[in-house]
């Protein structure tokens, strides 16, 4: 249980996917202008993290491990994760339509999100079991979430800014989010101490 | 071997559940959407004020949108789509862009030797941009950039539109840091090819061929389309008869007539 909870805090903070990991920067930069479509993204992402996790991992230990192929796995999880995100749009469109119109455009967009497919190599490099995995992605969506949100409200602080003209748009933002990844190292530590 | 085909049965699986899943889960769409969609150009140029050909189709089948918005398809894609809907037709009057700026490289010269990223909008943050004239077209092609239609091209530094290819969907007039390309009714011919609201004598120093704000367009005018504000001369599209006159009587012939 405490391993659970390491991995889920380390994955929230210390390894936080956007600001320690460099991953999903795309969407991080381009979906956090507004606090409830940052929200929307981050929900969305967390949701197929969870699902591609549970797709990814089965297939890699049952398949690729069993029969030599791991050198596959970019091409096969790619494949997969796709695919599955075709399935969950149609199932949402046509059991959820209020959810589907909530995620919308999202849910398209995360086929080719880097953060969805980092973690679910992550898992793998990380010799994780199904359990700790699902966990592990659970916190790298929640993490994802942490940090939209919070960069939404420093992004809605810079809008009534005075910004220098040729600063405006996104090279302050993308030096307001090495500040912001900058105060995340100082989470460095600070799961270990905790559980203590 | 083994890995081709466990791969391609992964592949194959993916797919038939695919397949499968949009046979079952398959949502009736509305129709009209789709039609619609079959009479706009395609272009995706945001004219309309949607985000593309499909978003603005699926406004007008729901009814939030006006038939006419599409400037590219112009009267005809209207049309068409006012009868498919069994509405009234509303025409819309076409319009072209035009640049306001003649300093060509002989005519305007530049004021600093910039070696930024070569995008009007970066030369424009510094200082207006490199040009002597702070008001005039940079000549990098942000506007060209942005048509979709291949209307645009830089000609001796300032940009140039070719009419015949001009549908009139503004794209390059929201480009242009320096608000040069304006948009204007297709049956105008005559155009004040300046935007330098600087005085005449500041305007002099540095180009040859800017609006001094002399008034004898003005009265010339047989009809009163023509007015100086701040130093610069702007034709009423409405009033203008295209006679030509102000042209001939252009001291600096920043009036063109074509």
């Amino acid at each position: 249980m405490k391993e659970m909870i390491v991995i889920l805090l380390s994955a929230i903070l210390t390894q936080n996917f956007v600001l320690s990991k460099t991953l999903g920067i795309c969407p991080f930069l381009g979906v956090s202008k507004k606090l409830d479509s940052a929200v929307g993204m981050s929900v969305a992402v967390t949701f197929v993290m969870v699902l591609a996790t549970a797709a990814t991992w089965p297939i890699q230990t049952y398949l690729l491990d069993k029969y030599e192929l791991g050198y596959m796995q970019t091409i096969v999880f790619i494949l997969v994760i796709a695919a599955l995100v075709q399935l969950v749009e149609m199932a949402l469109k046509k059991f959820l339509p209020p959810l589907y119109e909530a995620l919308g455009i999202y849910l398209p967009l995360i086929t080719t999100n880097c953060a969805v497919l980092g973690v679910a190599v992550l898992n793998i490099d990380e010799k994780y079991n199904f359990g700790q995995s699902m966990v592990n992605a659970l916190g790298a969506g929640l993490g994802f979430l942490l940090a939209m949100v919070l960069f939404a409200g420093v992004r809605g602080r810079m809008e009534n800014m005075d910004i220098p003209e040729s600063f405006q748009g996104l090279p302050i933002t993308l030096i307001a989010a090495s500040i912001v990844s900058m105060s995340f190292m100082g989470f460095s530590g600070v799961v270990d101490g905790l559980l203590k | 071997m083994t890995g081709i085909i466990i791969v391609g049965a992964i592949g194959l699986f993916c797919a038939i559940l695919l397949v499968v899943a949009s046979r079952f889960l398959s949502v009736p769409t509305d129709t009209r959407v789709e039609d619609i969609r079959g009479f706009l150009p395609g272009a995706n140029c945001g004219a309309c004020g949607y985000a593309g050909c499909d978003d603005y189709a699926k406004a007008v089948a729901n009814g939030s949108a006006k038939p006419n918005l599409c400037i590219p398809g112009g009267a005809s894609v209207s049309a068409q789509i006012s009868e498919y809907l069994g509405v009234a037709a509303e025409n819309t009057e076409p319009v072209k862009a035009t640049v306001r700026c003649s300093g060509t490289c002989q005519k305007c010269g530049e004021a600093e030797d910039y070696h930024g990223p070569a995008t009007c909008a970066a030369c424009a943050a510094l200082h207006r941009g490199k040009k002597a004239c702070g008001y005039g077209c940079l000549g990098y092609g942000d506007c060209v950039k942005v048509c979709k239609f291949g209307a645009l091209s830089i000609v001796d530094g300032v940009a140039h539109v070719d009419e015949s290819l001009c549908t009139g969907c503004g794209a390059c007039a929201k480009a242009c840091p320096h608000l040069l390309i304006g948009m204007v009714p297709v049956k105008n011919h005559v155009t004040v090819r300046c935007s330098s609201h600087d005085k005449g004598a500041v305007v002099r120093k540095v180009c040859s061929a800017g609006c001094i704000g002399c008034m004898m367009c003005t009265k010339v005018c047989p009809t009163g389309a023509i007015t100086v504000t701040d130093f610069l001369a702007s034709i009423d599209p409405e009033k203008c008869t295209n006679c030509g006159a102000c042209a001939e009587k252009c001291p600096v012939k920043v009036i063109t007539l074509e």
